[in-house]
């Protein structure tokens, strides 16, 4: 029976994720190679064919590639101020958690309310006299202002998790290593290059694996800032799902997610990869 | 020139004094060594010289060049970590080389001192390595490498063989003391371990309490302790103390006559070392409660007057608990201590 034990206590788990993930995944696989009860690729064909497939496939990677560095830059700052800090570390680790807690509708939301027409950039230009009238910032004509507005939104919703990750991380550098790559000689800078970065990797692999999923999957911040404006892979999940009620290409879109999510995972994992012997 | 001075330097930790105002000057070439109990600010002191800790008040003069105000990699020094801090992303090479690198020396260069000094520290076939394929001691021979390379003036060590095993840091006490009287740079060397400070230093700086209580030679350090605090925690076992008082012709102690310091209070004490201490006619009668016989002597642990009193005899003689044994110090090498003070008299 010992032998058993570890096995059957895994098992309550293992049931919940295979009833509650491994089915409803295999199902929206099948789904996407599944047309009138055939295995066909004609969902993918559909998908690809679409006018606005192209664009919101770039959009995604786009909008990761200009959200998740400047989160990394931030968070790793923040977290080296955090690091530094003898007093009040908690209370501004809480502030800076704070928009964590706010669900990414409601952060889209905040920020249409800044840009909109009646919002408070307007009302603040036009007050202090920059421009005579409201200007209609989220328009087609100016996509990448819409662009900006979502960035703007994703780097204040979500930097907070990367700094988590990070904080904990530069816990984990023993003091010593830092004060001997002082005393032999390395720059503020330097010892940030040489000493915490390396040391730091397992940290930023998690950190940037959940950042970059999660850039795949934005969806609800673009909704609020920019809505049919400007597609994503996931709006355009949700749109052939709801509103053209066809359930095989919207799986088709989500297994796109899917794949990139998985691809960019293990380019990460093998960029940061730590070799066991160099493990501290 | 790398004579270090230290002027009045002090530092508190909010409330907490770690040092009261130390002088020290700790000449050229010279192996110091700040020996101390832990708690008594002897790390805060190599710290503030190394530039990770900032004194409170004070300067620290490394040669002609005041250096308190100077970042480390400014002050022409060296350090060996208590817990080594061997970089784990690096391999071996590129530890040593990291202070080389940082220097931006030519690639020539640093494989030149990186392989001497792997060499010195016979690590030479562990360069390609990573620390975490290294062993305890071959971790602090890089570390000690990784100092060396540098050729500084300074080098500081901070209890560097205090996680190594007994037998392991014998042997490395010999071999860095050679390593490091060729290297001609002054070394400071904190260390809680009397028998590490006694074989290896030039000079001993005893620490308590946040204060450099004597700085001398070893032998001075151990057979003229300027401090009753020096007796007591130098040597192994340390000093008997014994009561004395002022009587006509000297001091009595223990119902006998010593001549002893004539300016003194009327009360003081008394010290003797174990091992200067011999079975005679006449002398102090001890009553013997612990016998451990150690091999090359006895150690005999006896009361004298009600005070613990331990002697360090030949190993033949073998008594047994509740034997009393006459006991008489060798003359010269009676110590006096003022108990106000703790100072000693002479």
């Amino acid at each position: 029976m010992p032998r058993a034990l570890p096995y059957l206590l895994l098992l309550p788990a293992t049931l919940f994720l295979g009833v509650f993930f491994l089915y409803p995944f295999l199902q929206v696989a099948a789904d996407s190679a599944l047309r009138g009860g055939e295995w066909t690729l004609d969902n993918y064909r559909r998908m690809a064919s679409h006018w606005k497939f192209s664009t919101a496939f770039w959009n995604t990677l786009l909008l990761a590639a200009l959200v998740v560095p400047i989160q990394l830059a931030m968070a790793l700052t923040m977290a080296s101020v955090v690091t530094k800090l003898e007093a009040g570390r908690s209370t501004l680790l809480y502030i800076f958690a704070i928009p964590l807690g706010i669900s990414d509708l409601a952060a889209g939301l905040i920020w249409l309310a800044i840009f909109e027409q009646s919002g408070f950039l307007n009302s603040i230009l036009t007050t202090l006299g920059v421009i005579d009238q409201p200007v209609l910032f989220l328009s087609y004509q100016n996509t990448w202002v819409i662009l900006l507005a979502i960035v703007l939104a994703e780097v204040w919703r979500a930097t907070a998790i990367m700094m988590v990750i990070i904080v904990a991380g530069m816990g984990l550098i023993p003091k010593e290593y830092g004060e001997a790559a002082e005393v032999f000689g390395a720059s503020r800078w330097q010892r940030f290059t040489r000493v915490t970065l390396p040391m730091l990797k397992p940290s930023l692999q998690t950190a940037l694996i959940l950042r970059v999923i999660l850039a795949f999957e934005v969806f609800a911040v673009v909704v609020a800032l920019g809505g049919t404006q400007f597609p994503v892979l996931m709006g355009e999940t949700y749109h052939w799902q709801f509103t053209m009620q066809d359930r095989g290409v919207a799986a088709a879109f989500a297994m796109v997610i899917l794949g990139i999510s998985v691809a960019f995972t293990l380019v990460i994992l093998r960029l940061l990869h730590v070799p066991k012997e160099a493990r501290v | 020139m790398a004579e270090i001075r230290i002027r009045g330097v002090a530092k508190s930790f909010g409330s907490f004094t770690a040092l009261h105002e130390v002088d020290l000057t700790i000449a050229d070439r010279e192996f110091m060594v700040l020996l101390g109990a832990s708690g008594c600010g002897k790390t805060t002191l190599l710290r503030i010289i190394a530039g990770l800790e900032t004194p409170t008040k004070g300067e620290v003069w490394i040669g002609d060049r005041r250096v308190d105000g100077l970042p480390p990699r400014e002050r022409g020094i060296a350090m060996v970590f208590q817990n080594y801090a061997v970089f784990p992303h690096l391999t071996v090479f590129e530890n040593i080389a990291f202070g080389l690198r940082m220097k931006k020396m030519a690639q020539a260069e640093v494989d030149r001192r990186v392989t001497r000094t792997a060499e010195l520290m016979h690590i030479e076939q562990l360069l390609k390595r990573y620390s975490g394929q290294l062993s305890g001691g071959q971790r602090q021979r890089v570390a000690v490498a990784r100092a060396l390379a540098m050729e500084p003036e300074v080098i500081l060590m901070d209890e560097p063989l205090s996680n190594l095993d007994a037998l392991l840091r014998m042997e490395m006490r010999a071999e860095l003391k050679g390593v490091l009287a060729a290297s001609n740079t002054t070394t400071i060397y904190v260390t809680h371990d009397q028998v590490e400070a006694m074989s290896m230093a030039d000079r001993i700086s005893v620490m308590n309490g946040g204060r450099i209580v004597q700085a001398a030679s070893p032998v001075e350090v151990y057979r003229n302790p300027a401090a009753r605090f020096v007796g007591s925690f130098i040597g192994n076992p340390p000093m008997n103390f014994l009561p004395a008082t002022r009587a006509p012709g000297g001091w009595e102690v223990a119902g006998r006559l010593f001549p002893g310091p004539a300016n003194a209070p009327d009360r003081i004490e008394f010290a003797i070392r174990p091992e200067d201490i011999a079975p005679a006619s006449e002398g102090f009668t001890a009553t013997v409660r612990v016998v451990e016989p150690l091999g090359p002597h006895t150690l005999v642990t006896a009361e004298v007057q009600g005070a613990l009193f331990r002697a360090v005899l030949d190993s033949d003689s073998l008594p047994n608990p509740g034997d009393r044994l006459t006991l008489a110090p060798v003359p010269d090498r009676v110590r006096w201590f003022d108990p106000e003070t703790q100072k000693a008299l002479t």
